[in-house]
């Protein structure tokens, strides 16, 4: 049964209108990610759940009862901020407690919760340090470990993350997909960094424009992008874009383009024959392109490198296909020279259509 | 040491000097002035040079004088009575329009107009409204089958007279400061007590007035010393009548020294009053550093617990 749904969920600020009919189902003690670049409307769309903004339209239910218009304390839930939003004035034991000890439980249980929460995250050495005397990674842990406490039954996080240093982010992402584990609640976690959303979510929301693209789990959503912004937003390197045409010819189809022709596979050339338009956007993953000095002419491209950026034990390289653009990536001992022209073999599953003026996936 | 990094080390210093030489004239020469002078059995008609050394002598006759305590007890509690009122007034009136309804900035310009107006002008004006025939308060009152209110001619009336027209007149300094020390609160710390389930009281009590105590007690000293010097609206007012009613200690050294000749005695009582306020002053400050003291003592203490 669905613990949160939402139903064609408007915000308008006045006459602008950021969300556009949100609809979402999660189920129970499910991990969703919503994820999007800067200004989609993902916080807008959790502030909305939490009952920090109104709703414009349309409603929220949790366990089925409509909670739009009730008040954030009556919802059950507990947030985490991209600010972390501590009471600056009260030491961390005092910030965690907070909720309880409105709710005026006894003083035993709420020590004996705070202790448990600081334990599991480290915290216990601070409990009595206020959060001006903490590190930006210590606070992220008290914001984290406030809303534990609060046993809710449902977690929201704002961009919790992004206020760390690559380094501490890394480190504190893992810490809650460890806490995730120990954890069974539902949790809607907001964030534009899609490493974090694939690695984090059991569901992926992948919102643009007040829109949501696409659902599903962190594979569906790489393996089969519906539209051409999904499949450009998730993965890194990102996706190769080629503008492309698409030939029938009595036995194989081609998609082909400036400089490659590649032979589709027959789930693809099928898709293609029952879509209308031959005018295609081809998409192809750097992962999916291998070097291969021997592969076929119409399994291959030959790209031309223009520049390579070294990262380590793999190298990118940035090429040049018939004027267009393509990023591969290469082990870096593989000897090449800039300038010099290579043959990557196209993984088949690897290929990705999609129209050129709905920009949706062919498949 | 080199000569170089000596001449560094003096350069502060350097730029420090013409501060320093516009402080001693400016503040410690007219200080210094009123120290000496108040050793003096000095009138107006002496030069200062030619007023005769009296040593403490100033300072015993006002101990014993029945009417400059009357006075300080006036000016004590005139002072206690405004300022608890004004913060009360200021601060609730603050957490009232802390919102963005439209109009509001209007309303907020419209509530800080009377501090704006001189004292004098403050003064002439309650004056006219607190008329035993023609004032507004009075007529209003008959109007309503009510008896008048003698504001200005009983000595209780008198008191609460010049406590309304001063809590008229400050009440939107505490309500400007509060509204700024509000708005700059962290939003989200709000938002986080609302999902936390804190109702609207429980922000103020428990977030919000513990977050802007800081600005609130600078605002409070400032507010207290300021009630201590008050004295135009006083004088058109009431002019410290009836009898020693409403007599505060800045028209007493007025008096003392403009109808009473006394510039010596009146230049003791400032004295009194400055190192009344500079108790004040001190007490606050000294307040700041222990609390600072026990933070810093906290800290070190959850530092030793890290190792
Ligand atoms: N108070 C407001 N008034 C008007 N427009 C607003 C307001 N708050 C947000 N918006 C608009 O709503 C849109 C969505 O904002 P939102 O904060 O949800 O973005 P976001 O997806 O969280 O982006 P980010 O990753 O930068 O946090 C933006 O275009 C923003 O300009
Ligand atoms: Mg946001």
């Amino acid at each position: 049964m669905p613990q949160i749904r939402l139903e064609n969920l408007v915000k308008r600020y006045g006459n602008f209108e950021v969300l556009h009919g949100i609809n979402l189902e999660m189920e129970e003690n499910e991990f969703t990610v919503l994820v999007g670049p800067s200004g989609c409307g993902k916080s807008t769309t959790l502030r909305m759940i939490a009952g920090l903004e109104s709703v414009s339209d349309g409603e929220i239910f949790i366990n089925e009862k409509p909670v739009s218009n009730l008040e954030p304390k009556a919802r059950d839930l507990a947030m985490v901020f991209q600010d972390y939003a501590l009471y600056p004035h009260m030491n961390v034991a005092k910030n965690m407690s907070f909720a309880l000890r409105l709710q005026r439980r006894p003083k035993k249980e709420i020590d004996e919760k705070v202790g448990v929460v600081a334990e599991m995250l480290g915290l216990t050495k601070f409990l009595h340090r206020k959060p001006g005397e903490l590190s930006g990674g210590q606070r992220q842990r008290v914001a984290m470990g406030r809303a534990l406490t609060r046993d809710a039954g449902t977690f929201l996080f704002d961009e919790p993350l992004s206020n760390l240093d690559a380094k501490l982010r890394g480190q504190m992402r893992a810490e809650l997909a460890l806490m995730r584990q120990q954890v069974q609640k539902n949790m809607i976690y907001v964030t534009h960094d899609q490493i974090e959303a694939m690695t984090l979510g059991d569901r992926i929301v992948v919102m643009h424009g007040g829109y949501i693209q696409q659902q599903g789990t962190p594979e569906e959503l790489f393996k089969r992008p519906a539209n051409k912004f999904v499949a450009g937003f998730l993965g890194s390197p990102p996706m190769n874009f080629l503008e492309a045409e698409v030939q029938d010819l009595s036995d194989r189809s081609f998609v082909s383009g400036k400089g490659f022709e590649l032979v589709l596979p027959e789930d693809k050339a099928a898709a293609v024959a029952s879509s209308s338009s031959k005018a295609v956007t081809l998409g192809i993953r750097p992962s999916d392109l291998h070097y291969s000095p021997d592969a076929e002419d119409h399994e291959s491209v030959d790209l031309q490198v223009i520049v390579s950026e070294y990262i380590g034990a793999q190298s990118v390289l940035l090429c040049d296909c018939g004027g267009q653009k393509v990023e591969v990536e290469l082990k870096s001992e593989t000897p090449i020279a800039l300038g010099e022209t290579l043959r990557f073999a196209v993984n088949r599953e690897g290929i990705h259509m999609f129209d050129r003026e709905t920009e949706v996936a062919i498949r | 040491m080199s000569v170089a990094i000596k001449a560094n080390r003096l350069t502060p210093y350097m730029f420090l000097a013409p501060a320093g030489v516009i402080l001693v004239f400016a503040l410690l020469y007219p200080i210094g002035y009123m120290v000496y002078a108040s050793f003096l059995d000095w009138s107006p008609s002496q030069r200062i040079g030619q007023a005769e050394f009296i040593g403490f002598r100033n300072y015993v006759n006002l101990w014993g004088d029945e009417a400059f305590r009357e006075s300080f007890w006036v000016t004590i509690r005139f002072a206690a009575i405004v300022v608890t009122l004004e913060m009360f007034l200021g601060v609730g009136l603050a957490l009232l329009l802390d919102r963005n309804l439209k109009g509001m900035a209007v309303l907020r310009t419209v509530f800080i107009l009377p501090m704006m107006i001189a004292p004098i002008v403050v003064g002439l004006m309650w004056r006219y409204m607190y008329h035993p025939t023609v004032g507004i308060f009075n007529r209003t009152l008959k109007s309503m089958g009510f008896e008048g209110v003698p504001w200005l001619s009983d000595s209780t009336w008198s008191f609460i007279a010049i406590v309304i027209a001063d809590v008229w007149q400050w009440t939107p300094f505490i309500f400007i400061l509060a509204l700024a020390a509000m708005q700059s609160l962290p939003r989200s710390a709000l938002e986080a007590a609302e999902i936390d389930g804190a109702s609207e009281w429980q922000k103020i009590l428990l977030i919000k007035l513990p977050l802007m105590m800081p600005v609130l007690i600078v605002t409070l000293l400032l507010r207290l010393i300021d009630a201590f010097k008050v004295l135009e609206v006083i004088l058109v007012l009431t002019n410290g009548g009836p009898g020693l009613s409403t007599e505060i200690l800045a028209l007493r050294i007025f008096r003392t020294a403009q109808e009473f000749q006394e510039l010596g005695e009146a230049a003791a009582m400032s004295n009194l009053l400055l190192m009344l306020l500079m108790a004040l002053t001190i007490g606050m400050f000294a307040y700041n550093r222990v609390q600072e003291a026990r933070v810093a003592r906290q800290r070190a203490a959850a530092e030793k617990d890290d190792d």
